[in-house]
């Protein structure tokens, strides 16, 4: 187990390789001189110098990758134009928030779309399921940040029960944190709750037709027993993938949700940036959240081990 | 994107969708195909929402619309009224005329960013599918870019890019190319094992040939399907980009940046955010029924 768990460490090693050339080359095969570019439109020609320096983009093309995955490697991300600070510092700065609202949505997703999807997929052609079946449909069409000014709108602003924007940090307690979060939160979780409730409705009715099913209910099993015991864990692997792909979908509606709500993490650091056009932030930012997203689905890979003993590494 | 977690969804269920239009044909294919739609009332329901807002976008100088432009101070975030349906924004501009404007981009930004996926994403994958040698390395660089979450790759090509629709369209296409190159490939290293395609190539039928004449049309279905989705996600992806000030320029009212520029007015003026939206959720919602309705119909899994 150990060494497969190292071996599939192992093989992120090029997905992120090309991710961070990637990152960087964007910056050389998007038209115009990239110097230009991040200086912006209202730049002196010593600006535009002083960039170009600064960032190593007076240097044969080649030597600048190596220069750059080597300091990746080393865990430097380079320094931010516009606050001077290393971006790994701004990176720290800013993940509390973002991973407290992800983590959070990703709890009331899994927490609310698994037993919605069982119970559609259990009640197949009832109304239940047709309801779970339009709301996840919807769902995975709504416009993250409207549903985000929808949900302000009523439960902030017409309802003042809870903050319409900002955020407290954990440290400040937990109902302060938790009460910022809530709206926020909520607003994330319905793509992705939508997208794990459908997967799990389809993967349930293929386990469902089975005979063992069949079997375990006639020798008296209750319901709930069978649903979850026996057909939720065989039509857990679909379920799983999903929640570890999906997550890159929750990513991108963090980026908004954090704008919506005015949540001080990742998502905000990024879209300062390209405001200001600080593209050694925007490779960092990039950089980190695609090793997490690649990380997440080795962690998927792996529980594919715990639930089903029949795949053997 | 959503695209790729469609993919995936379908990818579980087994192989790609093989040539059935032969089938179908025996049996009357117009017959086929009505008794399938009408099995599908979703799917009627997504295509009669989606033409009328194609309508609404197409002749949007008809409907009883002003200039979108238009700034009226004196007429400042005045309420929804039987003369200004949808009420006006901080200038005094009409959110209904600005919203039936905005179906303009949406639409062909949608549009724009799936047909030309399938078509480069398309070739891509024809291509690597058939090149051992190239396949490796193509789909470990198809790996790597695909980690990358689709919206922050599209931000980053609109930091460096001017903001305009056909930077958008631009932007949102290129995290595609590798999910539709992806599909394609997987279809065409199955489709090469296939009897008719060996059975062509014993006959002596060279490879482009196998690739158009054999292999194209059983990527028809499983492409149109795809491109739906697309399409409903680049849609959704605009007015993203748009909303965070990333994407379409102010100067052409589209749903996002609408949104954009009524953020600041939510308590007094709700509705500048609420009718946008809603045709955007509409549009989207309509699309991903189509599409959904197009897998079953098509056959596609």
């Amino acid at each position: 187990m150990l060494t497969e768990v190292l071996r599939r460490l192992m093989a992120t090693v090029p997905v992120m390789v090309v991710v961070a050339i990637a990152v960087f080359g964007l910056l050389h095969v998007t038209p115009g001189d990239p110097a230009v570019i991040i200086a912006g439109d209202y730049a002196t020609a010593e600006d535009v110098a002083r960039i170009r320096g600064r960032l190593g983009l007076d240097r044969p093309f080649l030597t600048q990758v190596e220069i750059w995955l080597s300091n990746v490697a080393h865990g430097d991300l380079g320094t931010s134009i516009f606050s001077g600070l290393p971006v790994t510092t701004l990176i720290r700065q800013r993940a509390e928030a973002t991973v407290s609202l992800t983590v959070l949505a990703m709890l009331i997703s899994i927490g609310l779309g698994v037993p919605l999807g069982v119970l559609a997929a259990w009640k197949k052609g009832s109304s239940l399921d047709r309801v779970v079946m339009v709301l996840a449909v919807s769902g995975f069409s709504m416009p993250v940040f409207w549903l985000g000014f929808i949900l302000v709108y009523v439960f902030a602003i017409s309802v003042p029960w809870l903050p319409v924007q900002g955020y407290q940090p954990l440290a400040s307690g937990v109902w302060p944190c938790l009460r910022h979060l809530i709206l926020p939160a909520v607003t994330l979780s319905v793509v992705y709750m939508a997208l794990i409730a459908r997967m799990t409705r389809a993967s349930m009715l293929g386990v469902l037709g089975e005979d063992y099913i069949r079997t375990a209910f006639a020798k008296g099993l209750t319901p709930g027993g069978v649903l979850v015991r026996h057909a939720l864990k065989n039509a857990s692997l679909p379920v799983v993938t999903i929640i570890g792909i999906g997550f890159a979908l929750l990513i991108g509606g963090a980026v908004v949700t954090e704008s919506v709500f005015a949540l001080p993490g990742l998502g905000r650091l990024t879209v300062d940036a390209i405001v200001r056009r600080d593209y050694p932030v925007i490779q960092g930012v990039i950089l980190v959240v695609s090793a997490v997203y690649v990380l997440i689905n080795v962690v998927v890979d792996l529980l594919y081990v715990v639930l089903d003993p029949r795949i053997r590494f | 994107m959503s695209s790729s977690i469609r993919a995936s969804d379908s990818e579980l269920g087994g192989g790609p969708g093989e040539a059935r239009a032969e089938l179908a044909l025996e049996h009357g294919w117009l017959e086929t195909l009505g008794r399938s739609v009408g099995r599908q009332p979703m799917f009627v329901a997504g295509a009669i929402v989606l033409a009328l807002i194609v309508l609404a976008g197409a002749l949007a100088p008809v409907w009883w619309t002003g200039d979108p432009l238009q700034m009226k101070p004196d007429r400042r975030l005045l309420r929804p009224s039987a003369a200004r349906w949808f009420g006006t924004d901080h200038f005094g501009r009409d959110v209904y005329t600005r919203t039936i404007y905005g179906t303009r981009v949406s639409l062909a930004v949608g549009t724009a960013v799936a047909l030309a996926s399938l078509l480069l994403g398309g070739a891509l994958g024809l291509v690597i599918g058939f090149s051992r040698r190239l396949d490796r390395i193509a789909m470990r660089v198809m790996d790597g870019l695909m980690a990358i979450p689709s919206i922050l790759l599209a931000l980053a090509l609109m930091a460096l890019m001017k903001a305009s629709v056909r930077n958008v369209i631009v932007a949102l296409l290129i995290p595609e190319i590798p999910r539709v190159a992806r599909l394609v490939r997987a279809s065409v290293l199955s489709l090469r094992e296939h009897l008719m395609v060996e059975g062509a190539r014993a006959l002596g039928v060279g490879t482009p040939r196998i690739l158009l004449r054999y292999m194209l049309p059983a990527l028809v279905a499983p492409l149109v399907v795809q491109g739906t989705y697309i399409c409903a996600s680049a849609i959704l992806f605009e007015a993203y980009l748009s909303f965070l000030g990333a994407g379409t320029p102010p100067v052409i009212p589209s749903w996002g940046n609408i949104m954009a520029e009524g953020r600041a007015y939510v308590q007094l003026a709700f509705w500048i955010i609420l009718f946008p939206g809603l045709f955007l959720a509409a549009t989207v919602l309509a699309i991903n029924l189509v599409g959904d309705g197009l897998r079953d119909i098509l056959d596609v899994r």
